[in-house]
C-alpha cells in the first residue's frame, strides 16, 4: 500500500511542479521546478522498478539540463543588457 | 474567452485518448514474447547480469550509436554558436565551503562515473549515466574554482578517439562476430566477473568516455562565454 500512496504522491508533486514551471514569473524559478519535475519523475522509476532510466533521468534531467539552462539564462540575459556583441 | 475554450477542448480530447491506456494497460504479470526471449537470451549468449544493457549495446547496439550521434551533433552545434573566449571576470569568488567542499568530492564523483559506466553489464547504469556523473564532477569543480583550466584540445582528442574506437568495435563485431556491434567478439567470460560478457564493458568504456567529455566540452564553453 505505501508504495503506491508514494507513486501518488511523487505525480502530485510532477504536476504541481508543472505548473509552477509554467505560471512562476521568475524565470530561475521555472528552471528550478522544471528540474523539480525530473526529480519527482527519477525516483518513480526507481520505485516502478527501472534503475538505469532513474539514473539517467536523476543525473540529465535535473542535474546537468538545469545547469544548461541557469547558464543559457544567464547568457541571455547579458545579451539583452547589451554588454555582448 | 473562445480561445479557452478551445484549448480545455484539446486537453479534454487528450484526456480521452488517455483513458485505453491508464485502464487497460496495467502491470502485467507474464513477459511478452520480446521481453522473454530477452531476459532467457541475454545471460545465455552474452552472459551480462544487466539485461537493460544487453538490450541497450547489443541487441539494440544501432539505437545506441544513433543516440551517441545526436549528442555529438548537438555539442557540435554548441560549439558553433557558441565561440570560445577565456577572459570572463568571475561574479563572486566561490566560498571557502565550496572550493574546499568541490575538490574533496570532485574526485570520488569521477571514480563513481567510472565505476558505474565500467560495471554496466553487472549493476544498474552504463555510458551514459556515468559519462553524465563525470560531467557533473567536472561542473562541481568549475564551480568550486572560477580559474581551472579546461583543456579543451584534450577533450576533443579524447572524444574523437572513443568515438572511433566504438565504431571499429562495431565494425570487428560485423566482420569477426555475428553483425555489427555484436558483443560476442570476446569470450562471454565468467558470469558476474567485470571482464565479462564480450566488449560489452569496452563499449560502454568508450560511450562513457565519449558522453562524458562531450558534456564537459558544452558546460565549458557556456561557462567560458558568460
Amino acid at each position: 500500500m505505501f508504495p503506491i500512496l508514494l507513486c501518488y504522491s511523487l505525480c502530485l508533486m510532477m504536476i504541481i511542479a508543472a505548473f509552477g514551471a509554467v505560471y512562476v514569473k521568475n524565470l530561475t524559478s521555472a528552471v528550478i521546478a522544471a528540474g523539480a519535475i525530473s526529480l519527482a519523475a527519477s525516483l518513480l522509476y526507481l520505485l516502478l522498478a527501472a534503475p538505469d532510466v532513474a539514473m539517467t533521468e536523476a543525473a540529465i534531467g535535473s542535474g546537468l539540463t538545469s545547469v544548461v539552462f541557469l547558464y543559457t539564462l544567464h547568457l541571455i540575459k547579458k545579451i539583452d543588457e547589451g554588454d555582448d556583441d | 474567452m473562445i480561445k479557452r475554450l478551445f484549448v480545455l477542448l484539446a486537453v479534454a480530447g487528450m484526456a480521452v485518448i488517455l483513458i485505453p491506456f491508464v485502464s487497460g494497460n496495467g502491470a502485467g504479470d507474464a513477459l511478452n514474447n520480446v521481453a522473454a526471449t530477452y531476459v532467457e537470451d541475454a545471460p545465455r549468449d552474452l552472459g551480462t547480469m544487466n539485461i537493460v544493457t544487453a538490450v541497450i549495446v547489443t541487441y539494440r547496439g544501432l539505437d545506441t550509436l544513433g543516440e551517441v550521434l545526436v549528442l555529438f551533433i548537438a555539442t557540435a552545434g554548441v560549439g558553433f554558436l557558441l565561440k570560445k573566449r577565456r577572459e570572463g571576470d568571475p561574479v563572486q569568488p566561490p566560498s571557502e565551503i565550496l572550493s574546499t567542499g568541490g575538490m574533496i568530492l570532485m574526485p570520488l564523483i569521477v571514480l563513481f562515473g567510472i565505476y558505474v559506466f565500467s560495471h554496466g553489464h553487472l549493476t544498474p547504469g552504463g555510458g551514459f549515466q556515468g559519462g553524465v556523473i563525470i560531467a557533473t564532477a567536472f561542473l562541481l569543480a568549475m564551480l568550486s574554482a572560477r580559474r581551472l583550466p579546461i583543456y579543451s584540445g584534450l577533450l576533443t582528442w579524447i572524444e574523437s578517439v572513443s568515438g572511433f574506437a566504438y565504431l571499429a568495435v562495431g565494425v570487428l563485431g560485423l566482420v569477426l562476430a555475428g553483425g555489427f556491434l555484436d558483443s560476442r567478439l570476446l569470450p562471454a567470460g565468467r558470469y558476474g566477473s567485470l571482464l565479462s560478457s564480450g566488449t560489452i564493458p569496452l563499449i560502454y568504456t568508450f560511450i562513457g568516455l565519449k558522453v562524458g567529455t562531450e558534456l564537459v566540452s558544452i558546460l565549458d564553453k557556456l561557462r567560458s562565454n558568460q
